[in-house]
Order: structure tokens, then C-alpha cells, then sequence
């Protein structure tokens, strides 16, 4: 209801994120790839002593990839089982208020979508797709194997 | 030991503090049964405690109390006003002892049978005292500590606090170098640089601990232990130097300490039943830490009589554990890993030591609490090793970093055997089907390239590169070819994003002094994605080889004090077990001093018939693989490990050398003496050689004899008829007609005469005991 929602534009699509999951947004410059791991995990980076794991939410959607060479890039860094995560996003937007629980979307979504959408919400500026952090971060893999 | 003692203090402190709402809650309600059993428990670890330091009367009232509360668990008593008054009189006398304990004061004076008997059913009255006793003990526990507790949260955040102020002034360095600064605020920050270097090398370490402190305790336990049971243990420690977050090793002091008094107590038989069983007399209790991946593994491992499956689970059948279903379908771990249960016990009979059942549940929450695991494995009548898992969150690591093409890796340097250049003249490099294999100084190893495994293009041509000989804990040798390699760094490694540890590849990550994150890979790990094969064959002969590696290194050896009460130690390896003998039998015949054990009648070495005073005599028994001899000494001091330099004896004797062991001058004694002088003279006495000498040289009688017959001969006369096997005469004497055997031509001067003279110099000891010796074996 009152629930607060971080606005990014993944892939294009202005998507809401919960904001109580969100510790921070910061901006990433260096990136360190992981070799071997899923491709989603675009690699590690340094939030002062911490260490970041970097999610490429596009290739999370399997909706293409993050160009890591232009320099900087905005994520919204979680926390999850107590290890760091930085969502990668195209744009970072604002901080606005949920003004209805959300509600399942009964047209049918791109698959990558399907996946992490919690629902859809209300909000001031329309309806927005909530989406869940842990599924991002799950990758589509995890999807495969379950 | 005071260290130990104020551990033990701290923790019963910690624990009667914890426990002062739930006595009270107990009063109110003395049948919930969550409460008992946080009192059992605490009178359970006192009593444990209490038996390892010696104060018998806090072991008598723990001991008195958890009997009382056993038979409350068990529900053969119904708790009442007046148990619950017993309980809590001497829960509060224990805080007053501990108090004292802390405080070095003796003993409050005091009888604590009243105590105990007011726990017996029906007892009255035992509630006046607990009254006086608690305020006493609030005023004793005023004394201020000297050291302080810390919450390891608070830790951790100074930490990443220190952590981000090396990443500042990395910052403010890099800016100082581009702006043009005066020398002295660069002195100013010099010294700042190093003073944050310090602390944050300070702060780290609080948190570190060498495994070895948790061990250092276990062979005196072991030892009290099985001295109160009339049991023989050896203990074998490994791997003392594997770093444990402090808390970590606090929390597994505990279950180990229960594991290991269950080994001893349960696991390892008396001497007689392991004679009948067909072991050695004495039982060795291994216990070993290694670093394994991004955990740490301890094992204890007893050759006891093993775990009985089937008991178990009749027992957790019978206790309503689980159900007769269930029970059926157990497999044979399953049924091993009941003894994690709570209330399950195999033990017979309920001794002084464990067998209560309260310590394997208590073992596995304990663990499970930071994350670990325990694991169970036995065979009946072999033996039982169980295995702590606990995971290795925030340890530091001695690590390597190298690279491929720009990105940076780290490799734990304990899994490094050794490093190489791939064109160095003792690698050779080859491609078989596609596979590496690397002939490192004749041995071939597998080959891996590391851009390969992890899929990056590699600036560095394949005979340019590094090889990296590793060995993964409990694998076999691999080597990898890495791009460069740069420094040796202690790193702080916490773990990865399961994302991240879903490769396999890597233990964790870390960031490196500039702030970057670096991946730490697992030796073993990167070894399985490249598809190289660590056979488990190998692995075993590994393991082996590991073994006497290390002991090469440090000789554990066996310090004892000797009848004549000199301080010596002997190699553990030689030591087969220890015996007890009368004094009567061991008797002065055929030449030496001989002890009967048994139907085996042994040389016995370490003693003179004079020193053979007391009624019992004990002895180590030594086994050089074929003959046997007694070794007579007065009392084993400790195991210990000789690392020190030996200085080495003048002569050749029962002494090979000292060195100082524990820090104090003690004896080496030289086992290979022991068994030349002892056993070589007795199996030759059969038929000894005969060595002909003249009888009027005085020389040749006063001092060559003794060292001809200590080689086994027997000496004759020049006029004697027999026959010689050997004849020894000056040079410029008459040789006796005819010359028989082999004859050894004696020379006063250093020099030979000439190329033919094939004389020996007198005093040349060492070329007349291998002419002695090569004209025995000549017969």
C-alpha cells in the first residue's frame, strides 16, 4: 500500500523496485569480471570495504547485455543472505509511493519478465511492474535448473 | 594452564549469568523441561571442566547435582520445591568457588556435603544456605577483570572501518602525487601510512588465533584421561598452524573437547581388550586441521572399538527417538548420526567422564550454531573419526596473486608446492591428445593453462608462462600455467555471492590493497574444472607422503625422564607401547640386563641392575621392525616435537645429541645405538666371530679389545688353538702361520706407506669398525 518504490529503466521499461530491499544506489567504475560464472554475473566491484556482486539485469532478463566499456553505471546495490549485490540499470529515476498492493498481470509478458515480475502497481505516474530482487539475481539458470 | 583457567572461569561466569533467569523460571515451574536441561547442561561443562583441572570439590558438586538432574530427565524422579532448593544451593556455591577461583583466593572454606545430601530424595532444609551464598558471591564478583570481552560485531566493524581508511589514504596518496607537496607534509603522511598499516595489521589479528591454541590442551587431557581410565593413548596432532577466526575457535573448543573425551572414554579400549581384539596396547587418538576450500576441517580420528549402528538405534527405538518404521529403514549413516540425538548414550555404564548423552546433541549445536557441520564415520571395531566442518569466514590467507592479461587472481599459498618457469631447463612441456603434461625434473604432472580453464585470451606465449605446482588439500600435484605472477600478500577472504561460488572454481574473495576486488581461487576447485583427475588412489599415497614430509621437518618425539632422572626424549616412531613389569623380572643374564614381558624375553636398555629400586618398573618397548627391546624410564613428560637444532654428541653412544625441547636442554636419545648394542650383540651371541689378537700387547688388550668385542667378536690369545675368524696384529709384527680368515693389518702412523699398503691407522675408528664389520659379514 504504502510500500516506497525505487523507479529504474531496465531494458527500456520503467520497472519499480522495492525500496526497503535497496541499501543504496551508487555508481560503478571499475568492474571485475568472473570468469566461469553465469553470465549475468557481470562481475565484482567495491562498495568502500565490501565486496559487490555485479548483476547484469538485461542478460537477467535475457534481454541483451550491459556495454561494460562506456565507463560508469548506476545500481541499486541489495543485500541477500547477507552477501552485497549491485543491479546494474539503465537509468536510476526516483523514489515514489505504491498506492495499491500488487496485482498478478494477466496478459502474457516477455519471458524474462514473467520470471521476476512480482505484479503490477499502482502508482501516481501508472502502473508499474514490481519486480522481485532475488529472482534477478537468480539469473536465468537458476530458472533451468528449478 | 592460568590461561585455560581463566577461559574456564570466563565461561562459567557467561554461563551463570545466563542461567540467573532460568533458575528462577525453573522455581516457578520445575517441570519444563527446556530449563532443566540449560541447568543440566551447565553442571554437564563444569563437571567436564572441573575433572581436566583438578578441583575436586566443584567436580564432586557438579558431579552430585547432575546425577540428581539425570535422574529428573530421565523421569525417575519427579523435580520438587526442595531438589529445586538443592540444585540452586549448589549452583550458587559453584559461583562462589569460580569467583574465588578468578580471584586467586583458596577455596571458600566449607563442607558442601550437606549440599550434596540435600539432593537426595526427601531431604529437607537446603534453602538457608543458597541465600548467603548468592550475596557472597555478588561481592566476589566485583574484582575487576584483566581482560575484557568484546563483541565480535564491534570487532568487525573497527575492521571494515580500518578497511576504508587504508582505501583513504591510498586515495590521498595518489593525490599527493599529482599535487606538488612540500617534504614535510609527505613526512607527515609517510608516517601516517605506516601508523594505519600497523593497526589495521593489529586489528586483524585480533580476530585470528592459530588453530594451536585449541590444541595445545589435548595431550595433557588426553593424558589425565587415560590415566583415570587405566587406558594408553597416543595423541597425534596435525596442522596447529591453520588460522581460526577467534570466535570460531571458541565455539569449537567445546565440541571438541567433547569429542575427544568421548574418543578416549568410549572409543578406545583398555589395553587388555585391544591385546584380545588383536591392536597395540596403546590407542592413538589423531586429531588434525587442515584448510580445505573456503572451510576448515577437523578431524579426530580414534582406532577405538567404533560406533555400534545397530545399538544406536535400538536405543533411540527404546528411548522414542524414532519409531520401529523409521528405524528399520535407516542407512548405516543414518543410524551412526543418532548419536547426535539428545538423550542417546551407548555407553554401558555412566562414568565420571561422559556417557550421559548430553554431550553429542550438545557437540552438534554447537557447531551447527557458526555454520559447520559434524560428521560421523565409523567401523565396528576399527575405530571412529568424526569431522568438523567449520566455515572459514573472515581468514586471513597467505596468498599469491598472478594474473592473466590484465585481471588479477589470488592462490592460496598453502596449496603451493612450488613455482617454475615454463622454459627453465628442468620443465619440459608437452601436448598429448591435446592434454598437458609437464615433466618437472622427471616427474610428470598434469598441465593446465589457467587463461584456459577460465576462458580468457592470454597475452603471454605457453613457454613464457609460470607453472604453478599445486597440491589441493588431500589431491595430488597438478601445475598451472599462469600469464605472471606478482606478490605474496596476506589476504582477508570472505565469501562469494553463491553466483560466484557456483563455478567451483573459487574459495571466496578479497579485496586487495588498492581497494579491487580479487577472486581467490580453490586449488582443488580449479583442478576439477580443468579436467584434471585427482586419483583417489593418489590421493591416499599422498596423504602418506604428506605425513613424513612433515615429520622430516619437526620429529615428534617422546620426552621422558630416564631412572637416573635425566631429561631425554625418544622418536616417537620407535616407541611401540608402554609396559609395566615388576622388578622381578627383570634379571642380569647372559651379559646384560634382560626383562621378561610377557613370553618375550627383551634386552633392557636405559638402566643398571642398581637402579631398579621400585617394585613396579615401566618401560617403553621398542620396535625397530624386526627385534625388540625394553627401554626402563621413570616418567613420560609430554609429546613434543624436536625443531630446534641438535647438537650432536663427540662420540657415538646412547646419547646421540641435545637440544632444547620445550625450551629446556633434554637428550636425543639414539634408537639405532640402542638396537646395535642390544639386539646386534644378543643375535649374534649365538655364534660369535672369533677375532684373534696379541695377548701380550697392551695396546691391543686395553684399548682395541673393547670396541673389537663390542663389534660382537669374541677375542682369543695369540697362543689360543682355535680357530680365528679374524686376526688383527700390528704392522711389523710377525702375522700368525698360517694366516686364516681375514687379517687386519694395525698401523701406528696416519700416513700409508704406500699404494699397496692397505693398512689401517689405529686410531681410525671408523675404517676398523668397517673392516669388523666387513670380515663378520665375510663369514
Amino acid at each position: 500500500m504504502n510500500e516506497l518504490l525505487l523507479v529504474v529503466t531496465i531494458a527500456g521499461e520503467r520497472v519499480a523496485l522495492p525500496a526497503a530491499a535497496v541499501e543504496s544506489v551508487v555508481e560503478l567504475d571499475t568492474l571485475i569480471p568472473v570468469p566461469r560464472a553465469a553470465p549475468h554475473v557481470a562481475g565484482l566491484s567495491a562498495l568502500r570495504s565490501r565486496v559487490l556482486t555485479v548483476i547484469d539485469c538485461m542478460r537477467s532478463l535475457e534481454l541483451g547485455y550491459t556495454d561494460y566499456a562506456d565507463g560508469i553505471h548506476e545500481a541499486a546495490v541489495v543485500e541477500l543472505d547477507g552477501h552485497h549485490y549491485a543491479l546494474i540499470v539503465d537509468l536510476v529515476e526516483d523514489v515514489i509511493e505504491a498506492l495499491s498492493d500488487p496485482a498478478p498481470v494477466r496478459a502474457a509478458m516477455e519471458p524474462g519478465w514473467e520470471r521476476v515480475a512480482q505484479g503490477m502497481v499502482e502508482t501516481e505516474n501508472g502502473p508499474l511492474l514490481l519486480v522481485d530482487v532475488a529472482s534477478l539475481v537468480a539469473g536465468a539458470e537458476a530458472k533451468v535448473a528449478a | 594452564m592460568d590461561d585455560l583457567i581463566a577461559d574456564f572461569v570466563a565461561e562459567c561466569r557467561e554461563m551463570l549469568e545466563a542461567l540467573g533467569g532460568e533458575i528462577v523460571a525453573w522455581e516457578a515451574e520445575p517441570g519444563d523441561r527446556a530449563r532443566l536441561d540449560s541447568i543440566f547442561r551447565f553442571v554437564h561443562t563444569v563437571k567436564g571442566n572441573c575433572g581436566f583441572f583438578e578441583f575436586p570439590r566443584l567436580e564432586a558438586l557438579s558431579h552430585a547435582a547432575e546425577d540428581a538432574l539425570a535422574d529428573v530427565r530421565a523421569g525417575r524422579r519427579q523435580p520438587d520445591g526442595a531438589l529445586v532448593s538443592a540444585v540452586l544451593g549448589i549452583i550458587d556455591r559453584i559461583g562462589e568457588m569460580v569467583a574465588a577461583i578468578e580471584a586467586g583466593e583458596e577455596m571458600p572454606v566449607g563442607d558442601d556435603s550437606a549440599l550434596i545430601e540435600a539432593l537426595a530424595p526427601g531431604a529437607e532444609g537446603a534453602a538457608a544456605p543458597v541465600v548467603m551464598a548468592a550475596g557472597d558471591a555478588a561481592t566476589r564478583a566485583s574484582a575487576a577483570p584483566r581482560t575484557i570481552r568484546l563483541s565480535v560485531e564491534l570487532l568487525d566493524r573497527v575492521m571494515s572501518t580500518v578497511s576504508d581508511m587504508v582505501l583513504a589514504r591510498n586515495e590521498l596518496a595518489r593525490r599527493l602525487r599529482e599535487s606538488d607537496t612540500d617534504v614535510p607534509v609527505g613526512g607527515a603522511f609517510e608516517r601516517l601510512s605506516s601508523i594505519i598499516a600497523e593497526m589495521r595489521d593489529a586489528i586483524t589479528r585480533t580476530r585470528m588465533q592459530r588453530i594451536e591454541n585449541l590444541f595445545v590442551g589435548l595431550p595433557r587431557m588426553v593424558r589425565d584421561l587415560s590415566a583415570e581410565l587405566g587406558k594408553q593413548v597416543l595423541v597425534d596432532i596435525e596442522g596447529g598452524d591453520v588460522e581460526l577466526d577467534r570466535e570460531m575457535i571458541e565455539m569449537i573448543r567445546d565440541p571438541l573437547t567433547h569429542i575427544i573425551r568421548n574418543a578416549v572414554d568410549h572409543g578406545i579400549e583398555k589395553p587388555a581388550d585391544r591385546l584380545k581384539a588383536g591392536k597395540r596396547e596403546i590407542g592413538v587418538l589423531a586429531v588434525a586441521a587442515r584448510q580445505s576450500g573456503n572451510q576448515i576441517l577437523i578431524d579426530i580420528h580414534d582406532d577405538g572399538r567404533g560406533i555400534d549402528g545397530k545399538k544406536l538405534v535400538e536405543k533411540a527405538a527404546a528411548n522414542g527417538v524414532i519409531d520401529k518404521e523409521q528405524a528399520a529403514q535407516l542407512s548405516q549413516r543414518e543410524q551412526l548420526a543418532l548419536i547426535f540425538e539428545a538423550g542417546l548414550s551407548t555407553a554401558k555404564e555412566v562414568t565420571a567422564i561422559s556417557g550421559r548423552g548430553v554431550g553429542m546433541d550438545v557437540v552438534r549445536s554447537n557447531v551447527e550454531r557458526i555454520g559447520g557441520i559434524v560428521e560421523v564415520d565409523s567401523k565396528l571395531g576399527e575405530g571412529t573419526r568424526m569431522t568438523l566442518r567449520v566455515p572459514l569466514t573472515l581468514t586471513i590467507i597467505p596468498a599469491l596473486s598472478v594474473s592473466i592479461g590484465s585481471q588479477h587472481f589470488a592462490i592460496p599459498r598453502s596449496a603451493i608446492e612450488e613455482i617454475l618457469r615454463a622454459n627453465g631447463e628442468s620443465v619440459t612441456l608437452e601436448h598429448l591428445g591435446g592434454a598437458g603434461v609437464a615433466t618437472i625434473r622427471g616427474r610428470r604432472v598434469p598441465e593446465i593453462s589457467l587463461a584456459d580453464v577460465l576462458g580468457l585470451d592470454s597475452e603471454v606465449e605457453a613457454r613464457d608462462r609460470t607453472l604453478i605446482v599445486l597440491r589441493p588439500a588431500g589431491g595430488d600435484v597438478y601445475a598451472l600455467s599462469v600469464d605472471r605472477i606478482h606478490d605474496h600478500e596476506e589476504l582477508v577472504v570472505k565469501p562469494a555471492a553463491p553466483a560466484v561460488m557456483a563455478t567451483g572454481l573459487y574459495a571466496g574473495t578479497t579485496l586487495a590493497d588498492d581497494g579491487s576486488p580479487i577472486l581467490l581461487f580453490d586449488p582443488a576447485g580449479v583442478a576439477e574444472v580443468g579436467g584434471v583427475r585427482l586419483e583417489t588412489l593418489e590421493r591416499t599415497a599422498r596423504i602418506a607422503e604428506g605425513a613424513t614430509a612433515a615429520e622430516s621437518r619437526a620429529t615428534p618425539v617422546l620426552l621422558f625422564r630416564g631412572l637416573d632422572g635425566g631429561r631425554r626424549a625418544l622418536r616417537l616412531a620407535v616407541v611401540d607401547r608402554i609396559e609395566e613389569v615388576p622388578a622381578t623380572s627383570i634379571k642380569t643374564a647372559a651379559g646384560q640386563l634382560r626383562v621378561q614381558v610377557g613370553e618375550a624375553i627383551l634386552p633392557l636398555a636405559g638402566a643398571t641392575a642398581d637402579q631398579i629400586s621400585t617394585d613396579k618398573v615401566r618401560l617403553f618397548r621398542l620396535n625397530d621392525g624386526r627385534n625388540e627391546l625394553g627401554y626402563a624410564f621413570a616418567e613420560v613428560v609430554d609429546f613434543a616435537t624436536v625443531d630446534r637444532d641438535v647438537i650432536h654428541a663427540d662420540s657415538p653412544g646412547e646419547i646421540s645429541g641435545v637440544s632444547l625441547i620445550n625450551d629446556e636442554p633434554a637428550e636425543l636419545i639414539d634408537a639405532h645405538w640402542l638396537f646395535a648394542n642390544h639386539v646386534g650383540a644378543a643375535a649374534r651371541q649365538s655364534e660369535p666371530l672369533v677375532c684373534r689378537m696379541a695377548g701380550d700387547d697392551p695396546w691391543m688388550q686395553n684399548m682395541l679389545r673393547p670396541m673389537v668385542e663390542a663389534a660382537g667378536y669374541r677375542v682369543i690369545g695369540d697362543r689360543s688353538e682355535e680357530a680365528a675368524d679374524l686376526v688383527i696384529v700390528s704392522q711389523g709384527a710377525n702375522p700368525p702361520e698360517p694366516a686364516e680368515g681375514r687379517t687386519i693389518w694395525l698401523r701406528a702412523e696416519p700416513e700409508a706407506a704406500g699404494k699397496k699398503d692397505d693398512s689401517i691407522y689405529r686410531y681410525d675408528r671408523a675404517g676398523l669398525l668397517i673392516a669388523l664389520k666387513s670380515a663378520g659379514r665375510g663369514k
